[in-house]
């Protein structure tokens, strides 16, 4: 066993400390180490999006990053979307727009869409389907999804003009 | 899939990740974006005993432009290539391959350096930089030193670099007055290697003549291919529909495509054809405005 590595990270707001062994990868801190398991495992070839987490507000994929590069850094995963007991637009625009069937895919469509409109808070349908271009959806077709983000466009738009 | 052990070393300069280097001779793999090496650890197509992360060693991240070059630090992330106002406006072709590149996750961590580095015939800043004559620097226990991209890829996942040197920047000339340049690449969808993909680079005299032409292909051989052949029979001439054809047609007979998951070696090769005329023609487009 190669030697251990303490680290610290900020999941979701909360500091968590850990020794991880190298080759601990991201997705398995979360889920294993933290017990967040909203994320999901699910190529595990940097294909599919599932395991989509924002790393210093930039979404990346936690299957194909180890935990020990995360020391110091902040991550935020679909734990993190609930604020104050409410769920976040993009949650809402899900629910509200059928943007998942079986669900497996949401938490990492969640992300990439909750990155993309703190970018770009008016996409157009093209920004939103390049935005989750790195997503998988098995269900949808993704056209619920494109709705549910302009859905949540839209809601975030008003909470600013209000 | 979990990798196969390894032990991780956090270098905070350039020297000490060289020295390093050095240390671990070819058991030793550095860690920059990741995202071709740890798939491959995954795999165990890749079983480095040391993994030297260059992630903390600042000021390797940069675009700007320095007298006669565009210089972009080896850990600057494809995202912000892409991202860039300098890059998109003045290197449009750079903009066109870094916005191909895998996909938006993948683009955040994976770096132009690892790109070039890693000697993947299938990556698509090779083309692209062989079309702009850039160099890279290696930095090694001996300093700099800088290698023409016409001779950094070697062989398949083999460069010109040594195993204790880091590829630190990439050097752009800056394009003459009258330059354009467009990437063309197919894919089967997001996320998957070129099929095929073209870069092509030109520069044009006041009387629309050709003075430079920059022709790379990804994807279609062994290494990032450079068509000479095409590039020299565009020098002179004027670029309308039928000189570009011809270059294009140059330069599918200067590919050397296998045949894959992704197509027969003919498919391919029509590819080059097609993709090498759009580049062109988008290139001309460029340079005109």
């Amino acid at each position: 066993m190669a030697s251990t590595h303490h680290i610290r990270v900020r999941l979701n707001g909360i500091e968590k400390e850990a020794e991880v062994e190298p080759r601990l990868l991201l997705i398995h801190f979360i889920r294993d180490v933290a017990g967040q398991t909203g994320t999901h495992l699910g190529c595990d070839t940097t294909s599919c999006g599932a395991c989509t987490v924002l790393l210093d507000g930039r979404p990346i994929k936690s299957c194909t990053f180890f935990a020990v590069q995360a020391d110091g850094r902040e991550i935020l995963t679909v734990e993190g979307l609930v604020q104050g007991g409410k769920l976040h637009p993009l949650q809402e625009g899900f629910h509200q727009e059928h943007g998942l069937q079986c669900g497996f895919c949401t938490p990492g469509m969640l992300i990439s869409s909750l990155a993309l409109l703190e970018k770009n808070p008016s996409p157009t349908e093209e920004d939103i389907r390049w935005g989750i271009s790195g997503n998988l959806c098995r269900c949808t077709g993704y056209q619920n999804i494109v709705k549910a983000v302009q859905h949540a466009a839209a809601k975030m738009h008003e909470g600013v003009t209000a | 899939m979990i990798p196969p052990v390894f032990e991780y070393l956090r270098p905070a300069t350039i020297p000490e990740a060289v020295s390093l280097l050095q240390l671990h001779g070819e058991d030793a793999k550095i860690l920059s974006g990741g995202q071709s090496l740890i798939p491959m650890m995954k795999l165990r197509l890749a079983r480095p005993a040391w993994l030297i992360d260059i992630n903390h060693i600042p000021d390797l991240a940069y675009i700007r432009e320095d007298g006669r070059y565009l210089k972009i630090g080896g850990l600057t992330r494809e995202a912000d290539v892409e991202g860039s106002d300098l890059v998109r406006s003045k290197y449009p072709i750079i903009h066109d391959t870094a916005r191909v590149i895998a996909d938006p996750q993948v683009r955040n961590l994976a770096t132009i350096g690892g790109n070039l580095a890693h000697g993947d015939p299938a990556n698509d800043h090779g083309a692209t930089m062989l079309a702009l004559e850039a160099e890279v620097i290696a930095t090694g226990v001996n300093g700099e030193r800088s290698i023409p991209v016409q001779d950094f890829f070697v062989s398949i996942f083999t460069t010109a670099l040594e195993h204790d040197e880091i590829l630190t920047e990439i050097r752009v000339p800056v394009p003459a007055a009258r330059s354009g340049g467009a990437y063309f690449k197919l894919e089967r969808k997001v996320g998957d290697f070129a099929t095929a993909a073209v870069a092509a680079q030109v520069t044009l005299d006041s009387g629309d003549s050709c003075t430079k032409a920059g022709i790379g292909l990804t994807n279609v051989g062994p290494t990032p291919i450079r068509a000479g052949k095409a590039e020299a029979f565009l020098r002179g001439k004027k670029l309308d529909a039928q000189t570009i054809a011809e270059a294009a047609r140059l330069a599918m007979d200067e590919s050397q495509p296998s045949a894959d998951l992704r197509g027969p070696a003919e498919y391919k090769k029509g590819l080059v054809k097609e993709l090498t005329r759009r580049a062109l023609t988008r290139a001309v487009e460029r340079a005109s405005r």
